[in-house]
């Protein structure tokens, strides 16, 4: 294990538009020593893949506010999953109802952070449980 | 920097014990992987790339058996360098560029720079989010990569990446610097075609006649046409670049003086695609011209400044080993409290290195040469 930023994909599937909680929390974890790959707004699961497995990441942070989480993030975890990504962290955040947590974390999401959950919090989480590689 | 006694005594134990775990098992296994994941990388796996790329940006300890088996067949790619102020479009037109190579059918890999903070060691990469149109393509390849304390505009591992996608097959290599000043000239050392971007309205004519960026250009780029003011600094930068050449005005350099880039100036509007077209057959061009007359130069530009920096840090690995460390500690220390001047320690410190027999290098052992 050499001493090396985690490197955390932020990405937001799905259709709305609103991305500041994304970029907040992007700027947050930069802040925190994270090499945070930003891709904005709309990315299909397909999208998604590509750019984790490209950039090589240790960590995909998908935030979701549309309500889509229980189609999107479930096919998200099978896609990374399926290209041998499974020792990829992922995560999810935004509006996510108590209830369907548990399946998610059955999908394959380590964690869900609602709103409220601070960075330092966030950071703290990946640094604990981000994959150690060589 | 500490006591080079104490740290001999704390060293020593460690170091017997990390050779007695049997190094050539060791190396081999370290070959062994290096083999199979570069073989998967020129077959064409683009997750074995993705770690290939990995592996020498964090220089573990798979970087060097994976480069010297990878930098053998790089050499066929045109890499291209784009640079400019930070907002002048660069990931923009990379996008658009890589449009156009791909309606011509040529496979593509970009390496997007951006900084990394000098306080936290973290960075925000942001340059994917313009070139998402071309990520369900399985011929571009997109890594992004912070440039970790590296001054200059690139990441210190970053020529050895575009290496690497090199001879992963891509036609065309994009390495998108972070955004420049004027002093970020390194690009020109990486790449075959370096093109520099402007904004419209960013200067006037005595920002273009300074020395620095715009001398290494082999393209000048005033990107964002559609704003106004668009063809005016385009028609400023082409008179003061252009004729301020002796060539242009009757020969008035002396002869045999290294002389700047004579660059073409072209105009584009990235996001709508306007004048990309031209500009990606003007990149084709210039490598065409440079390939009989300074392609050669370039290359050993390159290769000089690559291996510059592996010796750089290869003598300070040696003058930190178990040998030399008390010397060099020792020197440094007398330089401090001003008993010796800097020159001569250098001179010290390079006899020490002459005399001490280098101890054989692990990683090296069960190499193929």
């Amino acid at each position: 294990m050499t001493d090396r930023p985690i490197k955390v994909l932020i990405a937001k599937p799905g259709l709305d538009g609103h991305d500041r909680g994304a970029k907040v929390l992007a700027r947050g974890l930069r802040d925190e020593g994270f090499e945070v790959v930003y891709t904005g707004l709309r990315q299909t699961p397909e999208m998604v893949l590509s750019a984790a497995l490209q950039e090589d990441v240790d960590v995909v942070g998908l935030s979701i506010l549309s309500g889509a989480h229980m189609t999107l993030l479930p096919k998200i975890c099978r896609l990374l999953r399926e290209a041998g990504l499974d020792d990829v962290l992922v995560t999810a955040g935004g509006i996510i109802p108590d209830e369907d947590v548990a399946a998610l974390k059955e999908a394959g999401v380590a964690a869900v952070f609602g709103p409220g959950t601070t960075i330092a919090s966030v950071a703290e989480f990946l640094r604990a449980n981000a994959r150690s590689r060589d | 920097m500490t006591a080079g006694a104490t740290d001999d005594q704390e060293a020593g134990p460690a170091n017997l014990e990390a050779r007695a775990a049997d190094p050539e098992a060791r190396v081999a296994d370290l070959e062994a992987r290096a083999a199979a994941l570069a073989d998967q990388t020129v077959a064409g796996d683009r997750r074995a790339l993705a770690r290939v790329l990995t592996a020498v940006e964090n220089r573990t300890p798979l970087a060097e058996p994976l480069l010297r088996r990878l930098y053998p067949l790089a050499g066929r790619a045109h890499l291209v360098g784009i640079t400019g102020p930070p907002g002048s479009g660069k990931s923009t037109l990379v996008a658009a560029l890589t449009t156009a190579a791909r309606a011509a059918g040529r496979p593509v890999a970009v390496v997007a720079v951006d900084p990394s903070s000098p306080i936290t060691g973290g960075a925000l990469l942001g340059d994917r989010v313009r070139m998402q149109a071309h990520s369900a393509d399985r011929d571009v390849f997109i890594r992004s990569m912070a440039s970790r304390g590296h001054a200059g505009g690139l990441a210190g591992t970053t020529t050895a990446a575009a290496a690497v996608l090199d001879a992963a097959g891509f036609d065309l290599v994009f390495i998108e610097t972070v955004g420049t000043g004027q002093g970020e000239v390194e690009i020109a050392a990486s790449a075959d075609t370096t093109v520099v971007l402007e904004a419209p309205e960013m200067g006037d004519e005595v920002q273009a006649i300074k020395a620095g960026l715009l001398e290494v250009a082999d393209l000048v780029v005033v990107n964002k046409g559609d704003k106004p003011g668009a063809q005016r600094t385009a028609a400023q930068l082409r008179s003061m670049l252009v004729a301020g050449h002796g060539d242009a005005t009757g020969g008035s350099l002396a002869p045999g003086r290294p002389r700047p880039r004579q660059p073409q100036v072209l105009v584009t509007t990235a996001a709508t695609g306007d004048g990309v077209g031209d500009l990606l057959a003007a990149i084709d061009r210039h490598r065409e011209a440079a390939a009989g007359r300074d392609r050669g130069a370039a290359q050993l530009v390159r290769a000089e400044a690559q291996v510059w920096a592996i010796l750089a840090e290869r003598l300070r690995a040696r003058l930190h080993d178990d040998a030399l460390r008390a010397t060099t500690n020792e020197t440094l220390r007398a330089v401090a409290s001003h008993r010796l001047d800097p020159y001569a320690a250098a001179d010290r410190l390079l006899a020490a290195v002459d005399e001490t027999p280098a101890r054989r290098r692990h990683s090296r052992e069960g190499g193929s040469e």
